[in-house]
């Protein structure tokens, strides 16, 4: 049941286990599949789709989707690496994104994403939403303009914490991020020391009065692009 | 029209070579005199108003936003406020000096980008140069040493911002209670060997600001000169400070108005006039009232009202700018490009002693105190004074801003230098390019941000009309920015 098996990646034969994902056989072969809402040690999501990738030309998430033998994956296509952008770009204008001033600046998937894609403006029009900043908890803060709904703070919490502070509310383009208490996170258990505060891609979920700590050239995407971990960068 | 006028209005917009643009209106009398000249800010206001419910430790890096040409003076009177609500009042020295190198460098490179790109074509080519020459342009085909002295003193100063702040433009290194980083060997001999070198070229630019004074000394006295307050900054022993010293004010005499004011307590000693025909707001001493108290800031005032200068070329270059005027405050809008140069040496001069002082090697980057809901923090910017005034609630969010930018507080003295420009060189009822010219360069002497000093979201060409008594417009200039 276990046996190694073999799938292909964009033409290259890669070893996989039964049981894995392609995002995770991709990444043991050192083959960068874009994600946004992927964490190791949590239950895979398939919320952000940017991981999408074609099975037999059938588009499905490499992070979800468990390997198969002799699967032969796409990835690194012309038509899905423009569908991942347009997912990234419609995740800046969707939400209200302003990196100038943010304190992940540099440490934030979503913008490491836009760089590596080459986003330098956004094709569609800003949505501007008007949301809230939940500053209640006096170490932790949620601001909600920068939430992209990957469901991070969701799964470590539940499966990290065991705490199951945060879910979503509101459906379409209502649904958010809320709490389980009445009102705000103040009302809640959460910790400074909650592993959901760790596993944030964007600045939405913070903890105070950290920010800006690291200096500018210093910050993790300062260093190396994301994705250059698993695939060297293309020149 | 002329008949039934009795007060004409005559408006000048863009006025090129200024940070941000601006719109200049002269009205005047049934008599064609003129009345008063207005520069009107007419952008959008938002900065004060947006930042309300942000974080506070994001307020040093989101203020600094206002402008791309100071934004050190934001992002360091926003950390110095912030210091204030995390109760911090002294900072370390490695956290005080290295925010202190960043300011100097602000000012070496503003003060460099002001004077050579902006303003020597004004003093090198005259006033009544056609436009096509008076830019920095021409300045490069005309005299390029001078122009490469600019740039690369410009370039300097950027450097040292980037080895403080991580980044030339909009970095991030004060925070809450110190800095983010120490200066590295490797960074700080980066930056020595070229040290001498900026010396020079800024002891070069006073005797060339000097010389254009002494040379055109009926000009500079007559062009826009007019008496007033001065404010800004000093040391406790009454020195030139330009990062963290408390509020002097003096009269047209050199008088002292107030002194020693610390920083929390400036709305006791300043008031904010608002007026209908400007976003701007009119800051004035309170003791004098709205109609006397305004006055002036930046180079033009620190240099007329310190006492000294801590560092030894640019006390001398003091003293000389003193003795011009027998000791009494200069009140000559052409002599902020002399004062602007004094105060580039002092900038330099501080570079180099600080490069040279191992605490910037320190690595005791931050403290923290007990705190507070209200704070205060009061810089001098390359243009002037600057205050940045923030409450906190206790989730730690704005709920109050109240920023005064140099420009703002320059305010009333550009209207004052377009109204003496315009009484002199206004023809009836007419705007000449001979007028708008030297509105241009009265307004540029103080260096003024107008998209700063609005906050603004967009921007601003500049255009003089010329209206009537009633307000009718009676002739119109209008120029293209660059």
């Amino acid at each position: 049941m276990n046996a190694p098996i073999t799938i292909t990646i964009d033409g290259v034969e890669v070893p996989a286990t039964p049981g894995q994902t392609i995002l995770e056989a991709a990444d043991a072969a050192g083959i960068y599949i874009p994600r946004l809402c992927y964490r190791p040690g949590l239950e895979p999501y398939g919320g952000c789709r940017v991981c999408m990738v074609h099975v037999a030309g059938r588009a499905c998430a490499a992070c979800t989707q468990p390997v198969s033998p002799n699967m032969v994956v796409e990835n690194d296509t012309g038509e899905l690496q423009e569908q991942r952008k347009m997912i990234i770009e419609m995740l800046f204008v969707e939400g209200n994104h302003f990196c100038m001033f943010c304190e992940k600046s540099g440490n934030c998937e979503l913008q490491a994403l836009a760089y590596r894609f080459g986003i330098t403006a956004p094709r569609f029009d800003l949505f501007f939403p008007k949301r809230d900043v939940d500053a209640s908890h006096p170490e932790i803060l949620i601001d909600h303009n920068r939430c992209i709904l990957c469901a991070g703070c969701v799964r470590a919490s539940r499966d990290l914490d065991g705490k199951s502070i945060f879910h979503f509310t509101g459906r379409g383009p209502d649904r958010r991020i809320a709490v389980n208490a009445e009102a705000q996170l103040a009302a809640t258990d959460a910790d400074v020391t909650d592993r959901a505060l760790d596993v944030c891609p964007v600045g939405a979920l913070l903890r105070k009065r950290e920010g800006y700590r690291t200096p500018v050239g210093q910050r993790p995407y300062d260093q190396a692009p994301i994705g250059s971990n698993d695939q060297p960068e293309e020149a | 029209m002329a008949s039934s006028a009795r007060t004409k209005r005559v408006v000048i917009e863009p006025v090129t070579r200024v940070e941000g643009h601006g719109k200049v209106t002269i009205l005047l009398d049934e008599n064609d005199e003129v009345r008063q000249a207005r520069l009107h800010i007419v952008e959008f206001r938002g900065f004060e108003r947006f930042i309300q419910g942000r974080p506070f430790w994001e307020l040093p890096v989101l203020v600094q936003r206002l402008c791309g040409i100071c934004p050190v003076s934001h992002h360091l009177c926003a950390a110095k406020a912030v210091d204030g609500i995390i109760g911090v009042d002294t900072l370390t020295p490695t956290a005080d000096k290295m925010r202190r190198l960043m300011h100097y460098g602000q000012i070496f490179q503003s003060h460099a980008l002001h004077f050579f790109h902006l303003a020597s074509p004004d003093l090198l080519f005259g006033f009544d140069a056609e436009p096509a020459k008076r830019n920095i342009i021409a300045l490069a085909a005309e005299n390029r040493d001078l122009a490469r002295q600019g740039i690369l003193m410009r370039r300097y100063g950027q450097e040292i911002i980037k080895a403080t702040a991580g980044k030339k433009v909009h970095g991030t290194g004060a925070i809450p209670g110190g800095i983010n980083k120490n200066l590295t060997l490797a960074e700080r001999d980066a930056l020595l060997p070229e040290l001498d070198q900026m010396k020079a070229w800024a002891r070069e630019a006073i005797d060339l600001a000097r010389g254009y004074t002494e040379d055109h000394l009926d000009l500079v006295t007559d062009f826009a000169s007019f008496d007033s307050n001065h404010l800004g900054l000093v040391t406790p022993a009454g020195g030139l400070e330009l990062y963290d010293g408390d509020l002097r004010a003096i009269d047209a005499d050199g008088a002292v108005i107030f002194d020693h004011v610390e920083n929390d307590r400036y709305l006791e000693y300043l008031g904010e006039e608002v007026r209908s025909w400007s976003y701007m707001k009119f800051p004035f001493i309170r003791s004098i009232g709205p109609e006397e108290g305004w006055y002036r800031v930046g180079p033009l005032a620190r240099v007329n009202l310190c006492d000294r200068i801590d560092t030894p070329e640019a006390e001398a270059a003091r003293r000389d700018f003193k003795a011009m005027t027998g000791g009494r405050p200069n009140h000559d809008s052409m002599a902020y490009h002399w004062a602007r140069m004094v105060e580039t040496m002092h900038a330099i001069e501080m570079i180099e002693r600080l490069l040279n002082d191992p605490d910037l090697q320190g690595t005791d980057l931050v403290v923290s105190g007990e705190r507070r809901d209200e704070a205060v923090g009061i810089i001098e910017a390359p243009r002037g004074t600057l205050f940045h005034h923030y409450r906190v609630d206790e989730n730690d969010q704005v709920t109050m801003a109240n920023l005064i930018v140099s420009t703002t507080s320059n305010n009333e003295p550009m209207n004052r230098a377009v109204e003496a420009v315009a009484r002199k060189y206004l023809n009836k009822r007419e705007i000449t390019e001979g007028l708008l010219n030297h509105v241009e360069v009265a307004i540029r002497a103080y260096d003024p941000c107008l998209s700063c000093a609005t906050h603004a979201l967009g921007q601003m060409p500049l255009r003089v009309d010329l209206l009537d008594h009633e307000e009718r417009l009676i002739s119109r200039v209008e120029r293209e920015a660059g």
